[in-house]
Parts: structure tokens; C-alpha cells; sequence
């Protein structure tokens, strides 16, 4: 299928031309990085922009670093990337657990992070370690920058909270400094590609606060506050996990879609939560975790 | 419509593209290159995969305009002078039946063999858990791969390793 829509491509050399083009264009131009959702949309029709501003070109956004407890991720990051840097893992292993399940090796060589969150589907992986990592959206425009905290971007599926002439231009998480681990568990319909029918990541550290986030079961991906309420200060004990598990339907609110039913979902995120946080008991103790072998099946 | 240049197999090539115009189709229809296929278009299937600068690529989600002065390589170009021992390796199992899922898987394995000379089962699924096969069942695909990753792929030793290590239900 040839694209039927017609538009212009740019490569702009430097943030300023971004910028400009970006403020000229509103939203008639989108930017360009990995173009795994974005070409598929404009095939399908669902956006027609007059212009795709091609930003991988500037130096800038491939900046992956982490400094002082900060782990920045620049807009033009790939997710292999950021599963090929030790240093990811290291500081935030939930999101090295939620780079691996996305999509397929062909598609997360192209795939962007800050493309994903952009994209904003209800199912996103990522955002589960951005929201329990208090992730910051570094958005920039002609007038300016300004940041965006992740509890405030996602405002409904596919909608964020980004202005028609600003620019995401990378995010940063904030590492703990105290000894702190997590994990993210996904279940999909079979191993490899598939999107969540469910998602859970988990943050613990070790005075025992604990930070929960889901997606794929709520319009847009949420922090489980009540369910950290009841933890917060708590060691785990099967009691506890049980009385965990037991608010879910507080938290969440499933759809039935094509990939499972409300029912299941409700059902099985009880089964998730309580494996990943004996995950995370586990890796806290220096044990190896291996997320995907978590929930069985075939992989 | 702007002229761009490509190496395409180690061949630099101009071709004229509009920015609408993906990868996969300039390679079919404007340069001739046909062994990425077109199944899905959007980037599930993995049947239009290349390598752009060494990675494996869906190429119907990519626009040439982009690709201008950056390397792809098809199957076209990795079997140049002789199958690769890749290639011996995927007709010793009867690795593929239809064979329109091939190019893309070995074009993929070909990347993760290249970066993981002796990869896991478990490494080499996750490398072709985006190129779909209706007709093998996967099977002989990961036996002709495993074949492989017990020998090192760049001697002439691998395919005298491979004769040996024939499939028992082809002899």
C-alpha cells in the first residue's frame, strides 16, 4: 500500500529550525523518529499532516546519560538502545523489563520511547516505569521549555498534554539514592509481539514504600495510590499481598476488547500483582528475575 | 520529487523519491530489489525486513527520503558472491516452505548473528518473534539456526560442521 497522502519532509539541523517549523505548522506538522506509529497512521489515514519533521539529525536528542541520580532519555532514543545500556538496567530495571516486551527487535531498532508516550495508547509499557519513576516530560517551543510531570501527560487514550507548537525533547527519571529495585510484568496473548492485556511494574525500596503502576487496564496508564496506601511501611507477608490484591478493582478499570475480556483482566491482574512483587522481594535480594518466564505459556 | 543516494548492496544507487514513498516500495518497484516482501505494511509481520546501517528494519514503515546516504542490505547483498552459510543452513533443514517469510528472517538472524555469534534458543526466538511464518511452524527454522551457533559462521569449517550436523529426516 503506497501512502496516499501527500505532504513535505524536513531535516532540520538544529532544535532552533525544530522549532520554528513546529511553531509555523502547529499541528498540521508532526515530528518523525522511529515512524513505527506514525507511518502506520498516516496510511491508515487517522492523521494528515502537511509536514513530518525529521529529528534525527540532531545530536541532542540521542543523548541516553545518566548523571547525578538522574537518568535522562533524549527524544530520538530507540527502545534497543536503551535495552543495549548496562547502565539502564542498573538504575531502573522496570524499564529495561517494559523496553524488552515492546513490539519486536525490528520495530524497537526504530522505535522511540519518547514516540511511545507521544503515541499515548491505553496499553503503553512504558509508562508504567516513567509513572513509578516520577518520570519529567521535557517539552520546548519557540517561547521556551517547560516540564511536564508524567502524572499530568497522559490526559485520555492517544491524548497528552503536549501544545500543538511544542516539541517533546527528551524525559528524565529520577533514580532513588536509597537501595531500591523494580520490575515490570506484561501479559500478552503469546510471547514475542503483542500489546498488554495486562501490565504491572513495581518499585520498591527498602523502608518498605512501594510504588505501583498499571496499564492497559484504565483509559490511560495510572499509579494504584490506594494499593500503595495499604503497603506503604508494610514488610510483605502473604496477608498483605492477599489484602493488596483484594483492592484492584478499585484501581482499575478494564475494558473487553479483542485481546481479553473486563472479567479476565480484573481476574488475572491479581495474579500479576502478587507474582510481581515477590518479583521485586526477589531481585531486591540479589536474585535474578527473569520477567517474561513470570506468568508461563509459551514464549 | 527529490533525487537521493543509496547504497543499496554495497552499490550506491540515485534514485528519485517523493517523501511520501516508503523504503519498500522504492526498493521493488524503482530499484528492482525484490526480495523484501510486501505482507502487512505495518510493521507486524516482518516480511519487508532490511538491515539499514546494520539493524534490522521493517521497511514499510520507513521513508526513503530519510534513508539518503545510509547502507541497506537485502538478501540481494548478503549472498553476493555465494549463499551465505546462513542461507546452506535454511535449505539443509527445509527451513522455509512458500518461503516469503525467508528473506526477512534471514536477514534478521543475520543481524543477531552478527552481534551474538552463539546466541540462546531463547535469543534467537526473540529475534524472529516479529518475522511470522504460516507454513514451518518455527521448528526448522530455530534447528537450522541452532546448527549454526555451535560453529563460528565466518570459516569455511561452519559448512563442514553443517554437513555434518544434517537434519536425520533429510538423509
Amino acid at each position: 500500500m503506497a501512502i496516499a497522502h501527500e505532504f513535505s519532509y524536513e531535516r532540520p539541523q538544529n532544535l532552533h529550525a525544530v522549532l520554528e517549523l513546529k511553531d509555523s505548522y502547529r499541528n498540521r506538522a508532526l515530528i518523525y523518529a522511529g515512524g513505527t506509529d506514525l507511518v502506520v497512521n498516516i496510511k491508515e489515514g487517522m492523521v494528515k499532516p502537511e509536514l513530518l519533521i525529521d529529528i534525527k539529525d540532531l545530536p541532542e536528542l540521542h543523548k541516553l546519560c545518566l548523571d547525578n541520580g538522574t537518568l535522562y532519555i533524549g527524544a530520538a532514543v530507540t527502545f534497543t538502545d536503551l535495552i543495549d545500556t548496562e547502565f539502564v538496567f542498573q538504575a531502573c530495571p522496570m524499564l529495561h523489563d517494559a523496553c524488552k516486551t515492546v513490539a519486536s527487535t525490528g520495530v524497537r531498532s526504530r522505535a522511540t520511547l519518547v514516540g511511545n508516550i507521544c503515541s499515548a495508547v491505553p496499553s503503553l509499557d512504558s509508562a508504567t516505569p516513567l509513572l513509578c519513576y516520577e518520570a519529567v516530560v521535557h517539552c520546548a517551543s519557540v517561547e521556551g521549555t517547560r516540564n511536564i510531570p508524567i502524572s499530568e501527560w497522559f490526559l485520555a487514550p492517544r491524548k497528552t498534554a503536549i501544545k500543538d507548537r511544542e516539541v517533546v525533547t527528551g524525559i528524565s527519571l529520577k533514580i532513588p539514592k536509597e537501595k531500591s529495585t523494580s520490575v515490570y510484568l506484561k501479559l500478552g496473548r503469546y510471547g514475542g509481539e503483542d500489546l498488554a492485556q495486562a501490565g504491572w511494574g513495581i518499585w520498591l525500596n527498602n523502608a518498605y514504600q512501594y510504588r505501583i503502576a498499571h496499564c492497559a487496564l484504565a483509559p490511560i496508564p495510572s499509579r494504584a495510590a490506594v494499593i500503595e496506601a495499604m503497603l506503604n511501611g508494610k514488610e510483605l507477608t502473604p496477608q498483605l499481598i492477599e489484602a493488596a490484591v483484594a483492592l484492584i478493582p478499585q484501581e482499575i478499570n478494564p475494558i473487553s476488547d479483542i485481546r481479553s475480556s473486563k472479567e479476565y483482566r480484573l481476574h488475572v491482574s491479581g495474579v500479576m500483582l502478587k507474582r510481581g512483587l515477590l518479583a521485586a522481594i526477589d531481585r531486591m535480594e540479589g536474585r535474578v528475575v527473569e520477567p517474561a518466564k513470570l506468568l508461563g505459556g509459551i514464549t | 520529487m527529490k533525487e537521493i543516494c543509496i547504497t543499496v548492496n554495497n552499490e550506491k544507487r540515485y534514485v528519485s523519491v517523493e517523501p511520501n514513498e516508503v523504503l519498500l516500495d522504492v526498493l521493488r518497484e524503482k530499484l528492482g530489489v525484490k526480495s523484501p516482501k510486501c505482507g502487512c505494511e505495518r510493521g507486524d509481520c516482518g516480511a519487508c525486513t532490511v538491515l539499514l546501517d546494520g539493524n534490522a528494519v521493517r521497511s514499510c514503515l520507513v521513508l526513503a527520503i530519510e534513508v539518503e546516504g545510509h547502507s541497506i542490505i537485502t538478501v540481494e547483498g548478503i549472498s553476493a558472491d555465494k549463499l551465505s552459510t546462513l542461507q546452506e543452513a535454511f535449505i539443509q533443514f527445509n527451513s522455509f516452505q512458500c518461503g516469503y517469510c525467508a528473506p526477512g528472517i534471514i536477514l534478521a538472524v543475520t543481524e543477531l548473528l552478527e552481534k551474538h555469534p552463539h546466541p540462546t534458543l531463547e535469543e534467537i526466538k526473540e529475534s524472529i518473534a516479529g518475522n511470522l511464518c504460516r507454513c514451518t511452524g518455527y521448528t526448522p527454522i530455530f534447528d537450522a539456526i541452532m546448527a549454526l551457533t555451535k560453529v563460528d559462521q565466518h570459516t569455511t569449517d561452519a559448512e563442514k560442521a553443517l554437513s555434518q550436523d544434517r537434519n536425520p529426516a533429510l538423509q
